[in-house]
């Protein structure tokens, strides 16, 4: 049998997969879930928030805005010492600057920040896209739990 | 005749013989092929001089998309730079991180456990078949054919999908850590490889019949800028580049390297002609051996930590260190001096495609206009991975 | 004419009507290619659905799942206004009236086409005996709007776009006559509507129930046909005047809004007419076996059987556009002088000595 030409193998190729079907979601009216670790915006848990300024100095763009100040409270026992601690004034991550890198939720010793796969939440103005601490604290719903590790893997140790 | 006779007569001719070269010289015409042209992947500018659709004379004027990623970093630290470099060639980021992590974990003198190498080798490849699947459909749409692209976006969908269940991020992964990685993989991932892996097998099989065994594809490629190999080195070219004319150079293999490669058993492809058609044909089967490659490693992915023990604030003692390794694109290193500090003193990153663009202007003379957009596509560079 | 006798039309109105239907064909044959070709087609080609949900029907729940809704389809209408809407801008530079007018040269050669398409025994605007050669005369018009278009334009891209335009449409033309050259052979005449009388009444080997449509006979020439045609509709593998990667948009870079929509629409509806002449030639045009040409019930259903071999051939067309890649210039005027006009010789010598023979 002679070869088939490639020209006639090319015309072969497009009718299958016109035949085939196609791979598109359409997204307003179909949502493709992402994985749970995808990377789609920042979670705040504010009780855990220390206000460290730890994740402000990593921010490899300066996208992190954390004010602070601190307060004093009456001690818990009688006669112990005053106690200082830290309320978390403002909280902003400005998305129009972040790069998606992580490295602020890594950074954090106390849990506070979490990565959540959301992803619509574009704004016809790019000052818009500067979410304060409260708006952040709502994404927390959003956060799944960690996935099970593939075989193999070592539980990370805390 | 006298001599000042002769002499005479001479001057008149040259003269006569220079005005009718005067009229019948027609001015070339120069054509700026970019940067906002659609060939040029961005935004590469190529000023090229033509006479009639003949190329005379071409330079490549490279610089549009300047970041200045070396300046940076130096005042960055190293864990904020992985999150840099994985935008010098965006299409295979994971591939950008590894080098400068080695380069560190050299100088720090501390290696990452094999789990934590083995599945680098994996995004590693997978970063490749991602460039390599946007390559083979693009090739195509320069040469005219509009659909092979949209077969290369839709199965580099799968690698990709693969890539951000693992690392978080589709583009820009850093899930390099000095000393090992951010965390082990998901559960089910092994398996959904797999499975991608063979639908990427079947795409190069789709696209050999539809694109490389194309007879109108052919006379397009064939012969058209070759390489021999001794300019191709002397140029610096590197990668699929200088395999398809001929040298048989893999730093995958060449180079004694901690990640995984040695561990499986796969081919260096390399091709006789060093044109177009062979630079396609090279890039076709290395994607099918990054599917091999990624096959074995995930079968004998060995268990244990992923990370090595590393002091918490990361500082690297005095010193200097070269890594390289085979990119998509061809030999991508980086030369670190560190001065004990949080971040490098200086940091040099050789990326391939300036290199492989330098040979462009000693390509373009004298082809075809079309020849210019398929020696481009061909020579496959990716802008942020020239201008970094 | 039968119906201007049933319907005791005056010349006058008669003129009109066939005026309206000949100016109505291009937008309406442009649209319909450009939906179910360019949209669908080629979008399911490539593994992607094209556009869902302009027209409103689809995106009501339930709609979306029935495959005979339609997808999209309103959505070259509002490309239509978009593009109406946009507006119309001259380079600094550019020859103003040759610019503005190079668009409608280049529509006109495509409405004059549909002049000697017959759509049924008596449904033709004017059955010009030399109809064929009427068709490829005034098709090589556009090159003059093509020319105009890359020259005025100012711009270094069209200007080349349109000289490949025009030595690759010169170059097609001879192939293309001599391809068709073998149907007029085989026919004896020259008239569109005579071709398809020629088909209707032949017979293959004394089997005579299907007619004998020349694709059989003259298979060859047809491929020769769809190649000539591929050039001559400046589509790939030989768009090297457009060639998007190279030459950005070729002779069609510098137009914007309306003018660039005139283009666009002449050269989807040059591929309708193409394929309705081809589908005329080599097809058998309105004749569907069984019904005799002599009947009534053939001008009824005679565009529609017309559609839909347009439908077949402009389907071949769009595949191998969807599918090659393009060809190098000088290739294309290789392939054109080396095998495509010695071939066609060949076929007509051999029609020849058949027709003489048999």
């Amino acid at each position: 049998m002679p070869e088939i030409p490639g020209l006639v193998k090319g015309l072969g190729v497009t009718f299958r997969t016109m035949l085939k079907g196609n791979q598109t979601t359409q997204y307003p009216h179909e949502r493709e879930e992402p994985p749970a670790r995808a990377r789609g915006v920042i979670a705040l848990k504010e009780e855990n928030c220390t206000v460290c300024m730890l994740r402000a100095r990593e921010c490899p763009d300066w996208c992190i805005y954390i004010e602070g100040h601190k307060e004093k409270r009456p001690p818990r026992r009688e006669g112990g010492r005053e106690r200082t601690i830290s309320i978390l004034d403002r909280f902003d991550i400005d998305y129009a600057l972040c790069m998606y890198c992580g490295i602020c939720v890594e950074v954090c010793p106390f849990d506070a920040l979490f990565w959540s796969p959301e992803y619509e939440y574009s704004e016809a103005r790019i000052g818009d896209l500067l979410h304060d601490k409260q708006k952040l604290g709502e994404w927390m719903e959003t956060v799944p739990e960690p996935p099970p590790l593939e075989v193999g893997a070592q539980a990370k140790k805390k | 005749m006298t001599v000042t006779e002769q002499q005479r007569l001479y001057v008149e001719r040259t003269a006569a013989e220079a005005r009718v070269n005067v009229e019948i010289e027609t001015e070339g015409m120069t054509l700026n092929i970019g940067p906002q042209h659609p060939a040029t992947h961005g935004t590469l500018r190529v000023l090229v001089k033509l006479d009639g659709e003949q190329v005379v004379e071409a330079d490549v004027v490279p610089g549009y998309m300047h970041r200045g990623y070396e300046k940076l970093t130096e005042v960055r630290t190293y864990p904020q730079i992985t999150t840099l470099v994985n935008r010098i060639d965006w299409l295979s980021s994971f591939a950008n991180e590894v080098p400068f992590v080695l380069a560190a974990e050299t100088l720090m003198e501390i290696e990452a456990p094999p789990r934590a190498q083995w599945i680098r080798t994996v995004l590693f490849e997978m970063g490749r078949i991602g460039t390599m699947c946007i390559f083979l459909g693009d090739m195509g749409v320069q040469l005219g054919a509009i659909t092979p692209v949209f077969y290369g976006f839709r199965d580099r969908e799968h690698v990709l999908n693969l890539i951000e269940a693992a690392t978080g991020g589709r583009f820009h992964p850093n899930y390099d850590r000095i000393g090992g990685l951010k965390e082990d993989l998901p559960k089910g991932w092994i398996d959904e490889t797999k499975a991608a892996m063979k639908r990427i097998r079947s795409f190069c099989d789709q696209l050999e019949e539809l694109l490389l065994g194309n007879e109108i594809f052919e006379t397009r490629t064939r012969g058209i800028g070759v390489i021999p190999p001794e300019i191709g080195l002397e140029f610096g070219v590197s990668g699929a580049n200088i395999r398809a004319s001929g040298v048989d150079w893999d730093l995958r293999r060449d180079e004694d390297s901690p990640l995984a490669w040695k561990e499986c058993d796969w081919k260096v492809w390399t091709h006789p002609d060093g044109d177009a058609f062979a630079r396609y044909w090279v890039r076709l089967q290395e994607t099918r051996e990054a599917t091999k490659i990624i096959d074995q490693l995930v079968d004998g992915l060995p268990a244990g930590p992923i990370q090595a023990k590393v002091p918490r604030i990361i500082k690297v003692p005095e010193g200097e260190a070269w890594v390289h390794t085979e990119n998509p694109l061809g030999e991508m290193g980086y030369y670190i001096v560190s001065q004990g500090w949080l971040g490098p003193f200086r940091c040099k990153i050789r990326s391939a495609s300036f290199s492989n663009v330098s040979i462009v202007p000693w390509l373009l003379q004298g082809v075809y206009v079309p020849d210019v957009i398929t020696i481009l596509a061909s020579l496959y560079f990716i802008l942020g991975d020239i201008d970094r | 004419m039968t119906f201007a006798v049933v319907l005791h039309l005056a010349y006058w109105q008669l003129t009109i009507i066939k005026l309206l239907v000949v100016l109505s064909v291009v937008p309406l044959g442009a649209l319909v290619l450009g939906y179910v070709f360019l949209m669908k087609v080629m979008a399911h080609m490539q593994s992607r659905l094209g556009p869902m949900d302009s027209g409103g029907l689809a995106s009501r729940p339930g709609l979306r799942e029935n495959p005979f809704l339609p997808h999209g389809w309103f959505q070259l209408i509002g490309d239509f206004v978009k593009f109406v809407q946009k507006e119309d801008i001259f380079p600094a530079l550019a020859d103003r009236w040759v610019f503005a007018l190079a668009p409608a040269v280049v529509i006109m050669s495509t409405f004059l086409l549909f002049v000697v398409v017959p759509a049924g025994p008596h449904l033709i605007a004017q059955n010009l005996d030399v109809g064929i050669f009427f068709a490829l005369a005034v098709s090589s018009l556009s090159v003059l709007g093509v020319l105009m278009a890359g020259w005025a334009s100012a711009n270094k891209y069209s200007l080349m776009g349109a000289l490949r335009a025009a030595g690759q449409l010169i170059a097609y033309e001879l192939p293309m006559v001599l391809g068709i050259m073998g149907v007029v052979v085989q026919a004896g005449t020259m008239s569109l509507q005579g071709i398809v009388l020629a088909q209707a009444h032949g017979s293959i080997f004394g089997f005579g129930r299907l007619g004998e449509p020349f694709v059989i006979t003259q298979f060859f020439g047809f491929l020769l046909f769809l190649a000539a045609a591929q050039a001559e509709l400046i589509q790939t593998p030989f768009d090297m005047p457009l060639a998007e990667s190279e030459l950005v948009a070729g002779y069609l870079t510098e137009y914007s809004g309306l003018r660039y929509l005139l283009f666009y629409m002449a050269e989807t509806a040059s591929a309708f007419a193409f394929a309705a002449i081809a589908a005329t030639l080599f097809l058998g045009g309105w004749y569907l076996p069984g019904i005799g040409p002599s009947r009534q019930l053939a001008d009824v259903i005679g565009p529609f059987v017309l559609g839909a071999k347009i439908m077949l051939v402009a389907f071949l067309i769009y595949w191998i556009r969807f599918t090659y890649p393009r060809l190098r210039e000088d290739q294309l005027q290789t392939f054109a002088w080396k095998y495509l006009i010695p071939l066609s010789l060949v076929n007509i010598l051999v029609t020849g000595i058949l027709k003489v023979v048999f």
